[in-house]
């Protein structure tokens, strides 16, 4: 991904800095009208804190739980939203598009 | 990502080094490819075309899905000229994700308070450019309309692989432009990658219309190629 990104995990390695446990969530795959680009990213404290972007809003929340879950849990895994997916009603791309994004512990 | 994967990544991107990090998406695994390094490893048909399309993607290889996320260096954009629509460019060109460095030879026109919190350079453009790097992720523009300023840098960006190169000026400036750069024999083919008149045509009127036009076009050849115009 382009430079936007840069920042982002500059940002990240701050909070690592500070002791701070993380997980990284990366677009992996789009499909239609995502708002995001494959690449983009959202770094997550274990409090919830955030950084970045992976849909412009649509479904950050969802990500910063799942998020949450791998910081404690120590393995990355594979999350899909879209309107196709059941779950979309609750937390899905008002867009219509489908993302997958890779949420990851980030620094241990 | 572990720390250690997570630092080689930052010193990378500091560095302008171009590297790939690979993810197993089932076990998590992942490993740092340099892209001098690519033709090595297993994924490297594809990381090949990743790199130079800037193409972050997932690939499936003997039943298993792996995710290839390019880091490129980051986009730079060199304008040639320390002039007004350069001060209307630059907001543009940053905000869309390009390091920018102004280069003008004329200390009047470059000057900090004119151009601050960019890359600026009070040389001739043929004295520096190969120092700036003129790279495949990089733009030039041109925009002085001045020939001893601005055709040095033409030919040097014509002699390079950047991805887009446009020049300001009308048709008929266009036109001596490319005379000129015809006696220092380049081909009508490698000529036909300056664009002039700069900027995708939508009418635009005043220097910030005009940036818009030229971000818009900047980011056309870099996102489509320049097939379309």
């Amino acid at each position: 991904m382009s430079a936007p990104d840069a920042n982002i995990l500059n940002d990240a390695k701050s909070w690592l800095d500070e002791g701070r446990k993380l997980a990284l969530a990366t677009v992996i795959e789009t499909w239609g009208s995502a708002p995001q680009p494959t690449g983009s990213q959202l770094v997550i404290d274990e409090e919830g804190n955030f950084i970045g972007s992976v849909s412009g809003g649509c479904v950050e929340g969802a990500v910063v739980t799942e998020a949450i879950d791998v910081i404690g849990a120590g393995t990355g895994k594979v999350l899909e939203f879209g309107v196709a997916d059941e779950t979309a009603w609750e937390v899905g791309l008002a867009c219509g598009g489908r993302i997958r994004i890779y949420v990851e512990p980030l620094g241990h | 990502m572990k720390r250690e994967l997570f630092d080689q990544v930052l010193d990378a991107k500091a560095e302008r080094r171009p590297v790939a990090v690979i993810t197993h998406l089932a076990t998590g695994a992942q490993r740092l490819v340099a892209r001098d390094a690519a033709h090595d490893d297993d994924l490297s048909d594809v990381l090949d075309t990743a790199f130079r399309f800037d193409k972050s993607q997932v690939v499936a290889q003997d039943g298993e899905e792996y995710f290839v996320d390019i880091h490129n260096p980051p986009l730079k954009m060199v304008m040639i000229g320390a002039v007004h629509i350069a001060q209307a460019l630059i907001p543009m060109a940053k905000a869309t994700g390009y390091d920018v460095t102004i280069v003008d030879p004329r200390g009047a026109f470059a000057t900090e308070a004119r151009f601050p919190d960019v890359g600026l350079i009070a040389e001739w453009p043929d004295e520096v450019l190969n120092d700036v790097g003129l790279d495949a992720r990089t733009a030039v523009v041109a925009l002085t309309h001045d020939p001893k300023i601005d055709d040095p840098a033409l030919q040097m960006a014509l002699n390079s692989e950047v991805f887009y190169i446009g020049a300001l000026g009308s048709k008929r400036t266009h036109a001596s432009r490319l005379e000129r750069l015809r006696e220092h024999r380049f081909s009508d083919e490698t000529l036909a990658r300056i664009k002039g008149p700069i900027g995708l045509n939508i009418g635009a009127k005043g220097q910030a219309e005009i940036a818009v036009a030229i971000m818009a076009q900047v980011i056309e050849h870099l996102r489509l190629g320049g097939e379309a115009s």
